[in-house]
């Protein structure tokens, strides 16, 4: 800590700049293509996370269409419901959420919400990108290999993952797990970047306790990518030479097809704990940025200063370290001892706390605000409801004996769609409505934007929740075909077909969105810099969209903290960051 | 309500604390190593492999290695551009050597019928000395660089920070060998049982 030395009348001497730091590209393709600037690099990664998250969405289709009408569609055969399974998860958590909320809105918003004209290693950065690219390439590439791509599940679990009879034992699993073990080291290379951008290139006056929440979200949920992905990647190689080389480090001695495989004394347990110290933080990795997102939308478009600051950023935290020994709550029902469950369900419901205090500082932020319901507004407010209606069942499913009976029924996946499907997708929309003037210099169009969230909003709540009833009949997940069974009523069935028909809708409501975004780059309103009327530094770039080296010829001074709203005593309702105290002019800050 | 104190960002350059973070999550990488090692060597199995030798000649040498870097990063600090270039290269040259020794430490072991399939420990051994290697390979790549800007003649105000860096890898690099060589010739067995009484 350095104390710059304050005289009312000079004020803080601007930073210095080095220009000469600053990456210059020098053609068409080191503009556009190969680009090392962190804005190009955000639209690169979020094009590519959406167009591969369109696969996902047409794969749900097709599985919502099979447990729907199930004998209706004969090109949808069991081995393929399973593929479809899987890949619609993998990609949904991975290769879109985090790509988009680290790879996406961390790489745009970061460098201009701390001040700084780019990441710190913008070369490693552009390599970030092309490595997550060339993964999701061979992710893809599995859905034209023989066999087709995995049907093990996203969980990938042994021994079954790649044993003869999953669909894609021969190369989807073999490339499933090359694609993740490239995602992991693209990821690395970004998550170094965002981490070490938001320690050292925070612009003068910006301290920790100034950045907007959506920096911190990110930042913690780099760092804990940082430290979870590792397990991934550990249980990646390890399941990757059990398949290939014949060791046996997670199959266990077992007989396949009648003959006993080469495989002996290795535990898919071990895989099961390595899986999930990855997959439990990463239910956060995808959670915290929404959380950030979430905060900064509810209070612009309220027009209040966030409630209860310094709480949010040790709630986010807390949040983020707690979820490092909540793991084995996904492996209840694996055989553990008991004392190893009542352990992790201990540590699952304090995790309740620092996140109740989040929600509970969302709404005391949206009471006596003034509240404008605009596209962003209202997908916060979905993110707000949604989100803790999968708390709700989450409580549920942290309990051992509740979780036994109903883990591997439909409640599950309404309880993870609920929290970590529809809650951060509501904040990607959120956060694209709400940053795409930015962006692009334009608006979305209102009356498609007012569509795409009443469409996706209810949509999704008659998709998910009848699923919790239906779960708790007892109907099972990752099912082709449910059949005549005692416990499921007819009636079960006319519910799965109306979720079905919600899902197509919901799924069509998406085009109607990236029509949106193509439609308003060129037709949008001008948007001006500041639509919104937002306090946060990436709204004060001198140009919009923001050109390369976001600022101009000097780095903003920050003087406040990014939420100030509707202060007493001052005209405009806001005051941005970088706006000089009262006595002190902004040229006054560099006499 | 105004607070004009800057709290500066550290005035470590980025570099630095960039490897420090990319040294967290290498750490990561192998302590996840070390507890899956920890868990399956309690299955039924598992039958210990004898520990070449050479072994201990290669950790000799790579002791060595950190030590020439040391020795690099001293002179850098004296700004004396013929100590950098000699630590540099007996550094690396020592960490090839020290490559090279692992893989005839492989030779040794599969020669001797220890193949990578036919036991869990075999496999991991074979496993986590190969992931340890490309970490020294991938290290060896920022070091030719380094040691080529030398050799075209930097001055050594210019490499002072890469050699730092370099140093400090290899260091870290050292240290988790010498924990994996613990693990893998058995001398941690009891501290792992300990920890595993711990948890379960």
């Amino acid at each position: 800590m350095v104390d710059v030395p304050f005289d009312t009348v000079a004020g803080v001497p601007p930073a210095e700049v080095g220009e000469v730091e600053l990456y210059h590209p020098r053609s068409w393709w080191t503009r556009y293509v190969f680009s090392q600037d962190a804005k190009v690099i955000a639209i690169q990664y979020s094009i590519t996370a959406m167009s591969i998250g369109m696969v996902a969405l047409v794969l749900s289709w097709l599985m919502r269409l099979q447990l729907g009408f199930p004998g209706t569609f004969s090109f949808i055969d069991p081995n393929q419901y399973l593929q479809f399974i899987t890949m619609h998860g993998m990609i949904m958590v991975i290769y879109l959420l985090t790509a988009l909320f680290l790879g996406g809105f961390g790489n745009y918003l970061i460098p201009l919400m701390v001040g700084a004209r780019d990441m710190v290693f913008p070369y490693v950065n552009m390599l970030s990108y092309w490595v997550y690219l060339l993964a999701v390439v061979v992710l893809a590439s599995t859905f034209f290999v023989p066999g087709g791509p995995t049907g093990a599940g996203w969980t990938l679990y042994p021994p079954q993952a790649i044993l003869s009879g999953t669909p894609g034992q021969d190369w989807g699993i073999i490339l499933m797990l090359a694609s993740l073990i490239l995602f992991i080291i693209g990821f690395t290379m970004g998550g170094l970047n965002y981490v070490v951008t938001v320690l050292q290139a925070r612009t003068r006056g910006m301290t920790l306790m100034r950045l907007p929440l959506t920096v911190w979200g990110i930042f913690t949920a780099t760092v804990m990518a940082l430290l979870a992905f590792p397990a991934l990647f550990v249980a990646s190689v390890m399941l990757l030479l059990d398949r290939l080389l014949g060791t046996s480090f997670f199959m266990p001695t077992l007989v396949e097809m009648g003959t006993l495989t080469k495989y002996g004394g290795g535990s898919p347990i071990l895989f099961q704990h390595l899986f999930w110290f990855f997959g439990h933080p990463e239910v956060y990795i995808v959670a915290l940025p929404a959380f950030g997102i979430i905060s900064d939308l509810i209070s612009v478009h309220a027009r209040k200063n966030i409630f209860g600051y310094r709480m949010m950023v040790w709630a986010i935290v807390a949040i983020g370290a707690l979820s490092f020994v909540v793991w084995a709550h996904h492996m209840y029902v694996s055989g553990m001892h008991p004392y190893f469950g009542f352990f992790f369900a201990t540590t699952t419901l304090i995790i309740a706390v620092p996140t109740a205090i989040k929600v509970y500082n969302w709404v005391l932020t949206l009471w006596r605000g003034d509240i404008h319901l605009t596209i962003p507004m209202l997908f916060a407010l979905a993110f707000i409801i949604t989100f803790v209606n999968g708390g709700l069942t989450g409580l549920f499913l942290g309990n051992v004996v509740v979780d036994v009976p109903l883990s591997d029924t439909m409640f599950v996946v309404a309880h993870f769609h609920m929290v970590m499907g529809i809650a951060p997708i509501m904040a990607v929309f959120g956060g694209i409505y709400h940053w795409y003037p930015k962006v692009t210099g334009r608006m979305l169009n209102e009356a498609l934007g007012q569509f795409h969230f009443w469409v996706s909003f209810l949509g999704a709540y008659a998709i998910f929740f009848p699923m919790h009833y239906l779960g708790l009949l007892g109907m099972p997940r990752r099912y082709h075909d449910i059949g005549e069974t005692a416990f499921v009523p007819a009636s079960a069935h006319d519910l799965n077909a109306f979720m079905s028909v919600a899902a197509l809708i919901v799924g069509f409501a998406q085009l109607v969105f990236l029509f949106n975004l193509i439609w308003s780059l060129f037709k949008g309103k001008e948007a001006g810099g500041n639509p919104w009327g937002a306090a946060s530094l990436e709204w004060q770039t001198p140009e919009t969209p923001p050109g390369h080296g976001n600022w101009g010829k000097e780095l903003p001074i920050v003087y406040r903290w990014a939420y100030d709203y509707s202060v007493p005593g001052i005209a405009g309702d806001f005051v941005p960051q970088n706006d000089p105290p009262a006595g002190l002019s902004a040229q006054g800050a560099h006499p | 309500m105004v607070d004009l104190r800057e709290e500066s960002t550290s005035s470590l350059p980025p570099a630095k604390i960039g490897l420090g973070v990319f040294l967290a999550v290498v750490g990561s990488l192998f302590a996840l190593f070390i507890s899956a090692y920890s868990m399956r060597m309690n299955l039924v199995d598992w039958r210990t492999l004898p520990v070449p030798a050479l072994l201990w000649f290669n950790t000799g040498v790579l002791v060595l290695s950190s030590v020439a870097l040391q020795w690099a990063y001293i002179a850098a600090r004296r700004d004396d551009i013929q100590g950098i270039s000699v630590g540099l290269c007996a550094g690396g040259a020592s960490a090839v050597i020290f490559l090279v020794g692992q893989l005839l430490a492989w030779r040794q072991l599969s020669g001797a019928g220890y193949f990578l399939a036919s036991n869990p420990a075999n496999s991991f051994f074979y496993l986590i000395t190969a992931v340890h290697g490309l970490h020294l390979m991938g290290g060896l790549v920022a070091l030719g660089r380094t040691t080529a800007k030398v050799l075209r003649g930097a001055e050594a105000s210019q490499i002072r920070l890469s050699v730092e860096l370099c140093t400090i890898y290899w260091h870290f690099l050292l240290l988790v060998w010498l924990v994996l060589l613990g693990l893998l010739t058995g001398w941690t067995d009891n501290f792992v049982d300990i920890c595993r009484q711990l948890l379960s």
